[in-house]
């Protein structure tokens, strides 16, 4: 039975399409009076965060409540990988609470692969960011600002466009997430990052890599400036973040150089300045706004399909 | 196992209504809708997915060429207020589209294709809550073939067809389908060798 | 208890069935339809390979320190099930084996355990902290007659302490045993780095952290003239480095474990922790390369690098889980069906790999010597033509973090026997 939401890779085609089309529902929630629907009225839904991320947190929150679910906020930030109380034992305390679902954000890649998989709970599980490896939720949301303004809101809109994702692919579970649901899609994607901070074996995923970001702009109809945390410089990724900025950063005049159509965006949280220039985030283009609405919708289509039923419309494989 | 010697059964189809059947039932309905309101003032129809909305569509039109005007139309999901919600798999959300006037002050008609159970109707008055207050709320179906589990009836009926439970009524209309017609599918005794 | 055994039609290395006599703690005959008499046991062992006690060059008895995952008891009881009489005993326990005290510890520890020989391994440095040399010579002249050092863990990543400790074992005619493995190419790594690290958003471990260390240190022990082990050599790489050594005449030794002769680095998309080992599991293609050296002699050894954890260790998110995985009771049953039941190797050569080399590299006299007549009766029993599933809880181990779990494997110990005592009888200890 399909329960969970671990990867980006759990979503066919037509799940991936499912979902679009139900967050398109869901966003028509935000004009009613009456901000909730009754979908999951009697359900549970944990937001267990070993991580700070209060805006994916809420976005979750948000959701589960528009759908009249239960919601418990549990932070267990550092108390995992530090020895304190385990996954496990969270887990097992959730599992005693009757959660239907968690939503699990962890620093560990992998922790809500084995949360769904060691038999410590019987609920759904979504993944709402894993270490370095894949954050579904956001890919869908990005997909689904992507599918508003480049696909006329229909199957099939992304096929063959042309995204490009910039930045720290290295470290980054947006880029992996958008990578595979965007291919899903039929769409085209191209990461761009200085090659410090390209995973070793990318010659293997199903996209286009280049280290020139202006050679990549003008074909683009979107553009996803990843988040490149300076600290990194620090690793040797890159020798300054002024040189990191000429190379990869977006500014006005790089802008300039895209489609009148193209849309720019941004996971958030936006460091201005390294990877992009406030005119341009705060641009006509910019739909980094939007992203964070969508975030809300997308978030009520999964939880929807989740464990809106007697079992899952979408996901992955039990 | 049935022992009954007619346990070989097959399907039996027959029209009930066809397309002109149904063209005469909508106009009527149109013009009782009209006599009911006193006119098409204040009127908001709305189709509940998927084909109560070209019922609506087509209701509207004909009152539109009565009345000269346009009448508001548009379309309620009910999936996220069924009481079987959870007893199946989770279904695909269907179009909602609340026309820009809204609903608060307006008499809605519900349309709907066919009014069995009667749950549907519960489920749409549910989601009309959420959405808004009207100052009533009627209901348009095109076929009443009984059965009614819960206390709700139909203002405007186009057609009333006592049916059994095992039979299935199927309704197809332009639009979605490639042909007008309500059809009842049933099971009944074979009649020797065909 | 009876203290003679005569095994009648056991196979030695495979050969023709034969009966051996073992009594007074040696082989006293050696020939097809010895007679039996009343004081001496007789072992039908129809269908059974002998092979020479097996002698592991790398295991971890975690005792003292963390006796909750192993102890030298429950480790030697689990090394005698697979066929081993004697093991050699990492260093990294808590306290660390850097001083003759606790060398001596561990070494009258086995004996009072009397499953298998136990010859302790001293640490290189002090703490295994890379700074400074423990005192190699005192742990040599100690009780326990240290002759392999190693820091195994931890890499000596120094060159200069490498070179120095290189030179300095010369003395006693020590070697060090290399856990080859560049510190800063490898922080935070998790998993081998190839395209599914990237994927699985898990820090990558190269290859060439590992080919690294080992070139530089076939180039000192070249230099200075000494011995050289490369512990647990995992990749492609590190089979040519060794190679290239060799035919250059440099004295270095190589042991492949058991893991990465079978298991390769796509078993980490399951994110469980039981598959999480240093170093890493590696692609197919290097398991390929590891098989092939270990055929060509270029790998001289198998060593289990049976490292125990308790559970809560391996219960957990990979990131947090421990390095390492359990192997002496699987390891011969690895070995016939990655290298025997492929023709890669035959029985004198497992018997080569698995007991005189790793004998002859740790410097023991009593251990891998072949089995003839007034050897000494370290004498293995094994069933190649049985299968068994592997069940964790069956393990004499404390530990149960195998990732064998649930396999059917080949083979069969059936009994061991450490200078003419059976350890094991029946698959069961005696």
């Amino acid at each position: 039975m399909k329960r969970h939401l671990l990867s980006a890779a759990d979503l066919s085609r037509d799940d991936a399409e499912l979902v679009l089309a139900t967050a398109d529902e869901m966003r028509s929630l935000a004009d009613r009076p009456i901000k909730k629907l009754p979908a999951l009225r009697g359900r549970t839904v944990v937001n267990l965060f070993f991580e700070d991320s209060t805006r994916t947190r809420i976005s979750f929150e948000a959701a589960a409540k528009r759908l009249s679910a239960d919601v418990i906020n549990f932070s267990a930030k550092g108390s995992s990988l530090s020895k304190g109380e385990s996954l496990k034992d969270t887990a097992l305390t959730l599992e005693a609470m009757g959660a239907d679902a968690v939503v699990v954000r962890h620093g560990a890649s992998g922790a809500p692969h084995l949360l769904a998989h060691s038999g410590w709970v019987r609920s759904s599980v979504v993944n709402a960011g894993d270490g370095t490896h894949e954050h579904p939720t956001q890919a869908l949301l990005d997909a689904f600002t992507m599918w508003k303004h480049l696909g006329e809101s229909k199957p099939g809109g992304l096929e063959g466009r042309r995204i490009a994702i910039v930045g720290d692919v290295l470290h980054s579970r947006v880029a992996r997430s958008n990578a595979l649901l965007l291919r899903t899609l039929g769409a085209e994607v191209t990461l761009v990052a200085p090659p410090t901070l390209l995973p070793v074996g990318i010659e293997g995923w199903p996209v286009e890599t280049s280290y020139d970001l202006d050679g990549v702009l003008p074909k683009a109809d979107a553009v996803m400036m990843l988040r490149v945390q300076r600290e990194r410089m620090h690793g040797g990724f890159f020798p300054t973040a002024r040189e990191y900025s000429r190379r990869y950063g977006l500014d006005g005049k790089r802008m300039a150089m895209l489609q009148d159509h193209t849309i720019v965006m941004h996971p958030g949280p936006m460091v201005r300045g390294m990877e992009i220039t406030a005119d341009v985030a705060d641009s006509d283009r910019s739909v980094i706004v939007e992203q964070v609405t969508n975030g809300v919708a997308v978030r009520m289509a999964v939880l929807y399909l989740l464990l809106g039923g007697s079992e899952p419309a979408v996901g992955g494989e039990e | 196992m049935p022992a009954h010697p007619y346990e070989e059964s097959v399907p039996l189809s027959r029209v009930v209504l066809d397309a002109g059947d149904i063209t005469r039932a909508l106009t009527r309905i149109s013009h009782e809708i009209l006599e009911r309101n006193k006119g098409a003032d204040d009127l908001v129809l709305l189709g509940i997915p998927s084909r109560g909305v070209p019922l609506a569509r087509r209701i509207a039109e004909r009152i539109a060429s009565v009345e000269g005007h346009d009448v508001p139309v548009g379309s309620l999901d009910i999936t996220m207020y069924r009481d079987d919600l959870r007893l199946k798999p989770a279904r695909a959300l269907l179009p909602t589209e609340i026309p820009p006037g809204g609903i608060d002050g307006k008499v809605v008609v519900l349309v709907d294709d066919v009014l069995f159970s009667g749950r549907t109707i519960r489920a749409a008055l549910d989601a009309l809550g959420d959405i808004g207050r009207p100052t009533a709320v009627r209901l348009a179906v095109l076929v009443d073939r009984g059965h009614r589990e819960l206390p709700i009836r139909a203002d405007f009926v186009g057609k009333n067809l006592p049916t059994s439970l095992v039979e299935r009524v199927k309704v197809r209309l332009l639009g979605v389908d490639d042909v007008d017609a309500v059809t009842i599918e049933g099971f009944g005794p074979q009649e020797g060798a065909r | 208890m009876s203290t003679s055994y005569l095994i009648k039609n056991a196979a030695i290395l495979g050969g023709e069935p034969t009966d051996l006599l073992l009594q007074d703690g040696t082989i006293q005959q050696i020939a097809p339809g010895l007679a039996a008499d009343d004081a001496v046991e007789v072992i039908d062992a129809t269908g059974l390979v002998a092979l020479p006690g097996l002698v592991d060059l790398h295991t971890h008895l975690r005792e003292p320190g963390r006796e909750d995952a192993e102890t030298v008891d429950s480790g030697t009881q689990a090394a005698a099930l697979g066929g081993f009489t004697a093991v050699f005993a990492m260093a990294n326990t808590e306290p660390v084996a850097d001083t003759a005290g606790v060398v001596e510890q561990v070494w009258r520890l086995g004996r009072e355990a009397g499953h298998c020989d136990v010859y302790p391994i001293g640490a290189v440095t002090v703490g295994l902290q890379g700074e400074r040399l423990a005192e190699l010579g005192a742990m040599a002249d100690s009780a326990a007659r240290v002759r392999v050092f190693s820091d195994d863990g931890k890499c000596v990543h120094d060159p200069v302490l490498m070179r120095r400790a290189l030179e300095y074992v010369k003395a006693f005619d020590g070697v060090v045993a290399q856990h080859a493995q560049e510190p800063r190419l490898t922080e935070g790594a998790q998993m081998n780095e190839g395209e599914l690290s990237g994927r699985l958003g898990l820090a990558g471990w190269p290859a060439v952290a590992e080919e690294a260390i080992i070139a530089r240190d076939v180039l000192l022990a070249e230099h200075v003239g000494s011995r050289l082990h490369v512990c647990h050599l995992s990749t492609a790489g590190s089979v040519e480095i060794v190679r290239w050594a060799k035919a250059k005449g440099v004295d270095v030794t190589a042991e492949a474990c058991p893991h990465h002769l079978l298991l390769t680095d796509e078993l980490a998309a399951t994110y469980d922790p039981i598959y999480k080992v240093n170093p890493p599991l590696r692609s197919a293609a290097d398991v390929e390369a590891v098989r092939a050296g270990l055929a060509d002699g270029t790998i001289d050894i198998v060593a289990t690098d049976h490292a125990p954890h308790p559970h809560e260790d391996k219960d957990c998110e990979w990131a947090a889980a421990a390095f390492g995985m359990l192997g002496l009771e699987t390891a011969l049953s690895i070995v016939q069906q990655t290298m025997v039941d492929p023709g890669l190797l035959d029985w004198a050569g497992v018997a080569e790999r698995m007991s005189y080399a790793p004998a002859r590299i740790g410097r023991v006299a009593d251990h891998g010597r072949p089995i003839e007549v007034g050897a000494p009766a370290n004498v293995v029993l094994y069933d190649p033509g049985a299968t068994r599933t592997v069940d964790p809880s069956e393990s004499a181990s404390l530990s149960r973090n195998t990732p064998y779990r649930g396999m059917e494997l080949p083979g069969r110990v059936v009994a061991t026997f450490l200078r003419g005592k059976a350890t094991v009888l029946d698959g069961k200890l005696a």
